[in-house]
């Protein structure tokens, strides 16, 4: 199934996210990400969503979001130039004779080891999703033993300039 | 914001004052101890208040006043089981496109989250049920929030708007005076209809050699029967309406084929089924009006006016969308399409429509439901509101009762809330003290709000409620027999013939329970009952012309169905005209 990233301006205020979510979640959508963080206007956020589903349907929970009095304008990347990166922390364990094998690797995909543990490795990494699909999948071999992302957040290339391509 | 010169109010007070800047001249509604605050600033206000008995009662109350007026309708409730008691009258008036302001007391700010006494969740709860709902926060955001909610409700596609007022902010007082206009920048309704796409809207309407309007409850909403009607005419477009859309076209107009879907006319299904140009006018394509999608005007340029924009595409891909105020599209439509005659495709629509109007068996001695509605339209000149509760009644009352004028046919279309019918009926009669209101119900939806009868009767509210009683709820009855192998498990509600596994034999010494005329009786409303047909006329003409709230319980034939029948998933050139 296609995968969707929404962003959406929405007021900054409460319950702004629960109407999201619930209107999503409520024709039976399963949220895959969803980052919110207010703009450089503190009133207004910025909501990145993440959400697997057909053109035709993801068209009508767009217009749907659209609808909402809160929402002040939704749109649909997918089918945009746009960028979109996502932040992880993972660790891996990382005996002495896996270690630089594994510093090796994260070098290559431009990931940052952030801590250091006696067996273990923690390592940022802030890049294009399917990048760090990558990287997880190559860190597999080694056993990760915890991950947290950030989901995926994502502007339209030069859109607010005008120079959209 | 605050000018020094605005004198202080407390938050009860801005309620009051946001009502009665909205021009609301009655609010319906029920008191309870966290909404005492506004309940006290009533004693002296300037607008009317009618107290339900549940608050269910007051929400439909307040939407009847809405359908049959146009304006918003208001109702003020208590917290927590006051404000759950109105999740299905405000999800009534959402799926139907109904403009309400419900305010709902609640409990002080600090006690929110704790499980206090009549604590719900309310704008949670009502957050899928509601256009918005606002709850309150700070009592200087009050009187916005009041001007911002009527004018949701009242704009855009209409709906029904809460706003949940804690105790400690009704008792908080503010200088911040009512906005002068309300500015939201996530909600700016679109009016004006692209000029691109009307002009191919009406560049097809001239070339089309057969074309329908598919007409829905926009059309009523968006006060746009004047122009529809003169389109229509103009063009010589054969009209056919959904439940919601019945009295925005006269029905008594030789272009017009009634309603149409699953218990639709057969005119209206053929000419949909084979019409080269279909144009919903504020409508939405709902899956009792098409039947089958992929053989919904299946050979038909699709066209659809709608002021929603998620409306469009939503079930059927249309060909020529256009979002914009009804009123205001067809005003542009009008200057640009081409006066026709149409002769062959009218001959062919006149035809389907004298070959197969609704129709039953006028010769049974039996009371049939049919003719009691007849009966009713006879007798009131065709001039009544009428008022319909959900189930066959609501089909007959469409089929039956010929509606030329709109907000003269009340019902719940989209969530098809039994129990709707009285209570709404006070509230349209609240607000058209001069107008006939009838209430069309049956056994089984009168009884989910008989309650309010005593506010019919203690307001002076003098409507007629004509119950058809056939003993069963009874378009679960025509499920069962039609697809259901006539297992008629738990749709019985009379005395015999009940379910095996409730394991009931008839309770000695009733012969009807409830017995309806009783009901009214210590309602204090007028009772009376027909059993027989000859008898329905005279009784009949009593109720309608009786001073005062009257319940009629007409005793009908059990096993009537209603016809034609779309069975569910089938298309609409499939209809059943009766049993085999």
């Amino acid at each position: 199934m296609m995968k969707h990233v929404i962003t959406a301006i929405v007021e900054n205020q409460p319950g702004v996210l629960a109407r999201i979510v619930g209107l999503i979640s409520g024709r039976g959508f399963n949220i895959e990400t969803l980052n919110v963080a207010p703009t450089q206007d503190p009133t207004i956020s910025r909501l990145t969503i993440k959400v697997p589903g057909d053109d035709r349907v993801l068209e009508q929970v767009t217009k749907q979001l659209n609808k909402l009095v809160d929402v002040i304008k939704v749109s649909d990347l997918t089918q945009k130039n746009y960028l979109n990166r996502e932040l992880i922390l993972v660790e891996v364990a990382a005996p002495s004779s896996k270690r630089s094998e594994i510093i090796e690797l994260a070098n290559l995909f431009d990931a940052k080891v952030v801590s250091v543990q006696r067996n273990s490795l923690t390592i940022q990494m802030v890049g294009e999703q399917e990048n760090i699909d990558d990287f997880l999948a190559l860190l597999k071999p080694f056993q990760i033993l915890d991950v947290s992302r950030s989901g995926v957040i994502a502007v339209a290339r030069g859109e607010q300039a005008g120079g959209r391509s | 914001m605050a000018t020094e010169s605005h004198k202080a109010r407390t938050g009860a007070e801005c309620v009051i004052e946001g009502i009665e800047r909205a021009g609301v001249k009655t609010v319906f509604g029920l008191p309870g101890g966290a909404v005492l605050d506004i309940f006290a600033r009533l004693y002296h206000a300037p607008f009317e208040f009618i107290l339900s008995r549940h608050e269910q009662g007051a929400t439909h109350m307040a939407d009847g006043y809405a359908r049959a007026t146009g304006k918003v309708g208001c109702c003020i409730v208590t917290s927590g089981p006051g404000a759950t008691n109105t999740v299905t009258g405000l999800a009534t008036a959402n799926m139907d496109g109904i403009p309400l302001v419900c305010i709902t007391g609640q409990v002080p700010l600090n006690m929110i989250g704790n499980d206090a006494f009549q604590e719900a969740d309310t704008v949670g709860i009502t957050r899928a049920v509601t256009k918005h709902n606002f709850l309150v926060r700070n009592v200087d955001d009050l009187p916005r929030i009041m001007a911002e909610a009527f004018h949701i409700a009242s704009t855009g596609k209409p709906g029904p708007v809460v706003i949940d007022v804690p105790k400690d902010i009704q008792r908080a007082s503010t200088k911040v005076p009512p906005p002068k206009a309300v500015c939201l920048r996530g909600y700016k309704p679109v009016l004006d209809g692209h000029p691109k796409q009307i002009a191919r809207l009406a560049e097809a309407i001239n070339r089309s050699q057969r074309p329908i309007f598919y007409v829905g409850g926009g059309v009523i909403a968006g006060d746009a029967s004047a122009e529809l009607t003169a389109l229509a005419r103009k063009a010589m477009i054969p009209v056919t309406t959904t439940l919601m859309g019945l009295g925005a076209f006269p029905e008594t107009d030789p272009l017009s084929l009634r309603m149409l879907g699953m218990h639709g006319s057969v005119a209206a299904n053929m000419a949909v089924s084979h019409c080269d140009l279909l144009v919903s006018i504020g409508a939405r394509f709902d899956d009792r009006v098409t039947g089958k999608i992929s053989e919904f005007a299946p050979r038909a340029i699709k066209a659809h006016i709608d002021i929603d924009p998620s409306a469009i595409d939503k079930s059927v891909q249309t060909d020529i969308p256009v979002v914009g105020h009804v009123k205001r599209v067809l005003r542009c439509l009008l200057e640009m399409v081409e006066p026709r005659q149409r002769t062959e495709w009218l001959d062919q629509v006149s035809k389907w429509r004298d070959k197969h109007p609704f129709t039953y068996n006028r010769k049974t001695s039996d009371m049939l439901p049919q003719y009691v509605i007849e009966q009713v339209y006879e007798i009131s000149g065709g001039n009544a509101i009428i008022v319909t509760d959900v189930g066959q009644h609501q089909m007959w009352a469409a089929h039956f009762y010929k509606y030329t004028k709109p907000r003269t046919f009340l019902s719940s279309g989209g969530l098809g809330t039994m129990g709707f019918g009285l209570p709404a009926a006070i509230g349209a009669q609240a607000a058209r003290r001069d107008a006939l209101v009838v209430v069309l119900a049956g056994d089984g939806s009168i009884q989910m709000n008989f309650q309010e009868m005593v506010v019919a009767v203690e307001h002076r509210l003098p409507v007629k409620v004509v119950i058809l009683n056939n003993g069963y709820l009874g378009m679960v009855r025509q499920w069962q027999e039609m697809f259901y192998k006539r297992e008629y498990s738990m749709s019985r509600l009379g005395l015999t013939h009940r379910t095996p596994v409730e394991h009931i034999s008839p309770p000695p010494g009733h012969t009807y329970l409830p017995d309806f005329v009783k009901l009214a009786e210590a309602h204090g409303a007028l009772g009376l009952r027909v059993t027989e047909k000859k008898d329905a006329p005279k009784t009949l003409r009593k109720a309608l012309e009786t001073d005062g709230p009257v319940v009629v319980d007409c005793v009908v034939k059990s096993d009537e169905n209603v016809y034609p029948m779309v069975p569910p998933g089938a298309s609409l050139m499939e209809m059943v005209q009766s049993m085999a």
